[in-house]
């Protein structure tokens, strides 16, 4: 088995000292919310993890355009690691949004165009997830696999303009304002700074992950040569 | 009408393709399925009584009384007709892989997107026939008239995009081990869009709304077909490559 390379084992170290900073600036370090209070903390996390899972997501639909084109397993292992990390760092940003919601909205869920489409989202990539699960064939699975990420990927912001032809309160505290939108507010200074922060720190943590899964593909795939080679 | 075998025999002949031979493919592709289907009139007895039984079920579970009627009527419809689609769907991939039909059709000298175009266009109108005959008897059991011109283009429009991509995504799922189980879990998250689309303007023509109102989700429907037929047209090679 090869070795860890030492830039990952760096990066690692430097992903968990992040989260750590990361938690503190928004535990601590940012001023309290006026109006919803501690719970607004959340935010942080909510939009870092959000950021880097519609990254892995568009990553993916990239990848699995390279795929169809070259042919190469390579790029079938990227899209399966950047969809696997951002399909869980997604449910985190709607556990985190839920938590958020309950004392913000009154509720823990609400079907506005957001949430429905975070919620589709995550059904799609499970049941791209089950797909993959159902055939043998690396090359078969590979090719599904991707057309299905494409469409995925191609229908997700169709629903949310779908959805939008319903209704919204969800607030866009980046730019843009809805007066029906609840629960938003503007960033301090500080606030501004635990806020870019996490969003640094959960892309360096998502590349660490994204690239730990990587490699454990590459061992899997060893894994099944070596198990072809013992068999013959 | 040109029996099957002597239409692929025609394209077959021609060597290079001509500008007439990928139409002539697809409807080739479309005349078997038919007189397959009316042959056997297994599929279509089956999505028509099933449909039937989902707008009884509506019926109970939903107390369809005057009131609620005027606001549930588009999302019954739409939920039917999504319900009977995928039956279709899984029928029509599932009766080429079981008998080696598929590989027969793969081994014709013609564009595979033919075959998939014909499949569409196919299994669009087994979906037509059943939505159809659904309509009137919906109209008559709850004394609403569903027979608008406006209605009808978004039924039309609906069903497009709901099969083009339903025929891409049982081409996929019928080689899988979980086979049929796998379609609507495939399908649905991804028909999303289309099926609130065609709620909204179905239920705009129905309440009588404004035309501004109903023009948007009848973009966002005609938006879906034209990317997603787009898309799987560009894609299909790769579903049915050995």
């Amino acid at each position: 088995m090869q070795p860890k390379p030492v830039a990952l084992k760096v990066l690692d170290l430097a992903s968990i000292i992040l989260l750590a900073i990361s938690t503190y600036l928004a535990l601590v370090f940012a001023p309290t919310e006026r109006v919803m209070g501690d719970v607004q903390r959340v935010f942080y996390f909510h939009i870092g993890t959000a950021w880097t899972a519609l990254l892995g997501f568009i990553l993916a639909a990239v990848f699995s355009v390279i795929y169809l084109i070259r042919k190469d397993l390579k790029w079938d292992r990227f899209q399966v690691a950047a969809i696997e990390v951002s399909l869980v760092f997604f449910l985190i940003t709607i556990v985190l949004g839920s938590i958020w919601a309950r004392p913000a909205w009154n509720t823990w869920w609400t079907w506005d165009p957001r949430l429905t489409t975070a919620a589709i989202t995550e059904l799609i990539y499970a049941a791209y997830f089950m797909l993959r699960q159902g055939i043998d064939d690396p090359d078969k699975r590979a090719s599904f696999g991707a057309i299905y990420a494409l469409l995925g990927g191609l229908s997700a912001p169709l629903t949310f303009f779908a959805i939008r032809l319903f209704r919204t309160i969800h607030p866009v505290v980046i730019g843009g304002t809805n007066p029906e939108a609840d629960g938003g507010f503007s960033m301090t200074a500080d606030m501004r700074l635990a806020f870019f922060f996490a969003l640094f720190a959960f892309t360096v943590i998502f590349i660490d992950l994204f690239w730990n899964r990587l490699r454990l593909g590459d061992l899997q795939d060893n894994v099944e040569q070596l198990k072809l080679k013992v068999s013959m | 009408m040109v029996d099957k075998a002597t239409e692929i025999k025609s394209v077959k002949v021609d060597g290079t393709p001509a500008r007439g031979s990928f139409i002539q493919a697809v409807a080739a592709v479309v005349w078997k399925d038919l007189r397959a289907e009316f042959r056997s009139r297994e599929l279509f007895s089956a999505m028509l009584v099933f449909s039937l039984l989902i707008i009884l079920i509506f019926n109970f579970a939903l107390e369809l009384d005057v009131k609620t009627r005027r606001s549930v009527t588009a999302g019954v419809l739409w939920a039917t007709f999504a319900f009977a689609g995928t039956l279709g769907l899984n029928r029509s991939m599932a009766i080429e892989k079981d008998r080696g039909c598929m590989d027969g059709l793969l081994l014709a000298p013609v564009d595979r997107s033919a075959i998939y175009f014909g499949k569409v266009i196919s299994n669009l109108i087994f979906m037509l026939i059943v939505e159809v005959i659904v309509l009137p008897v919906y109209s008559a059991l709850y004394a609403i008239n569903l027979f608008q011109p406006g209605l009808i283009l978004v039924i039309l429009l609906g069903s497009i995009g709901y099969v083009s991509v339903g025929t891409l995504l049982s081409a996929m799922s019928v080689q899988t081990r979980t086979r049929d189980i796998l379609l609507p879990i495939l399908l649905f998250p991804v028909a999303i869009p289309v099926l609130l689309a065609a709620v909204k303007a179905s239920n705009g023509f129905l309440t009588g709304a404004e035309w501004a109102e109903i023009l948007l989700p009848l973009n966002l429907l005609i938006a879906y077909d034209v990317i997603f037929i787009a898309v799987a047209f560009m894609v299909f090679d790769h579903v049915v490559e050995e």
